[in-house]
């Protein structure tokens, strides 16, 4: 790749990167939706960012087979996925078997620990 | 006469030396993915205090947000110059690069020490405990950063750009992108979510 099409892959993963993180701010900040749909309005727009830098930026995208730092990338995304998503199925559970959300637990804990606990 | 010219054992290419630095960064990857869980997980347990949309300051983190990506966008151009052997023009973007994220260190303690004064520390909920851990995480790795482009920018005035130093600031900057890249999920899931 010439110096010029670097530089420019760089300003435009840049550029992209502040529009994105620019959104995000403002979906939030100025309440443009609410609920669930602002919550996955958010973490898309970070998955997009994401990938605009890995890459402009870490350059994933051309690699030449076999594309080893892809295959690594991916399967820690497995892990990870298996990691986040699996804590918060099984934590959930667990409050939910024990008839607690967090808040309740944390009521019932500070009466434990008033009571000398 | 034999004319292979064989390589001494501790001799491999850069590409081999990118890829092992890519796989520990892999591995980083899968650390902060613990803390995550453990902070998404914890996240509504304040024990009775303030949650993150009393606590956190939005124009505040927007900023650190902003300089982050800029100091990855400025490692990436003394990346350019490395190619072009510029050593002028690498030091002064290695210097904007540790500016940058040295300020953002600056903020984001100046923010731990106004949280911990106002008696929001680690020690008041299991909330806070795994949000410190996560972002005082993020921030370790940015002082480990700032601590190995001074050593490199001390090289480089010792002996120039030798085979080297450019190898050292290849690893480097992919370390920096990293950061801001999991930086992006904190900013989302921390203070985003946080406040939404």
């Amino acid at each position: 790749m010439t110096l010029q099409a670097s530089l420019k892959n760089y300003t435009i993963g840049f550029v992209l990167s502040v529009i994105l993180t620019l959104l995000a701010y403002g979906a939030v900040v100025n309440h443009w939706s609410t609920g669930w749909v602002l919550i996955a309005l958010i973490i898309s727009l970070a998955i997009v960012q994401l990938v605009i830098q890995l890459v402009f930026f870490l350059h994933l995208g051309n690699e030449t087979k076999p594309r080893w730092n892809l295959l690594t990338f991916l399967f820690m995304m497995m892990v990870l996925l298996i990691i986040v998503i699996g804590s918060l199925w099984i934590m959930n559970n667990l409050n939910y078997n024990m008839m607690m959300s967090p808040e309740e637990m944390d009521t019932y804990m500070m009466q434990q620990s008033n009571k000398g606990f | 006469m034999n004319s292979v010219v064989t390589k001494a054992p501790h001799e491999h290419d850069d590409s081999t030396t990118k890829l092992g630095f890519w796989i520990y960064l892999m591995t980083d990857c899968v650390l902060f993915a613990t803390l995550f869980a453990t902070y998404a997980v914890l996240r509504g347990n304040t024990y009775g205090g303030p949650g993150g949309s009393e606590l956190f300051d939005m124009p505040f983190v927007l900023a650190e947000t902003l300089i982050l990506l800029t100091s990855s966008f400025t490692s990436g151009l003394a990346m350019l110059a490395v190619h072009q052997k510029n050593v002028r023009q690498i030091v002064v973007w290695l210097a904007a690069t540790f500016a940058l994220g040295a300020a953002f260190l600056g903020l984001e303690l100046s923010e731990f020490a106004k949280l911990a004064g106002e008696g929001h520390s680690w020690q008041a909920s299991a909330f806070l405990s795994a949000f410190f851990t996560l972002v005082g995480t993020h921030g370790l790795h940015i002082t480990a950063g700032l601590v190995w482009l001074s050593v490199m920018l001390w090289q480089l005035r010792r002996k120039g750009l030798t085979a080297h130093t450019s190898r050292q600031l290849g690893l480097f900057s992919m370390f920096w992108h990293f950061l801001d890249v999991v930086w992006i999920f904190i900013f989302t899931i921390v203070y985003l979510m946080g406040v939404a």
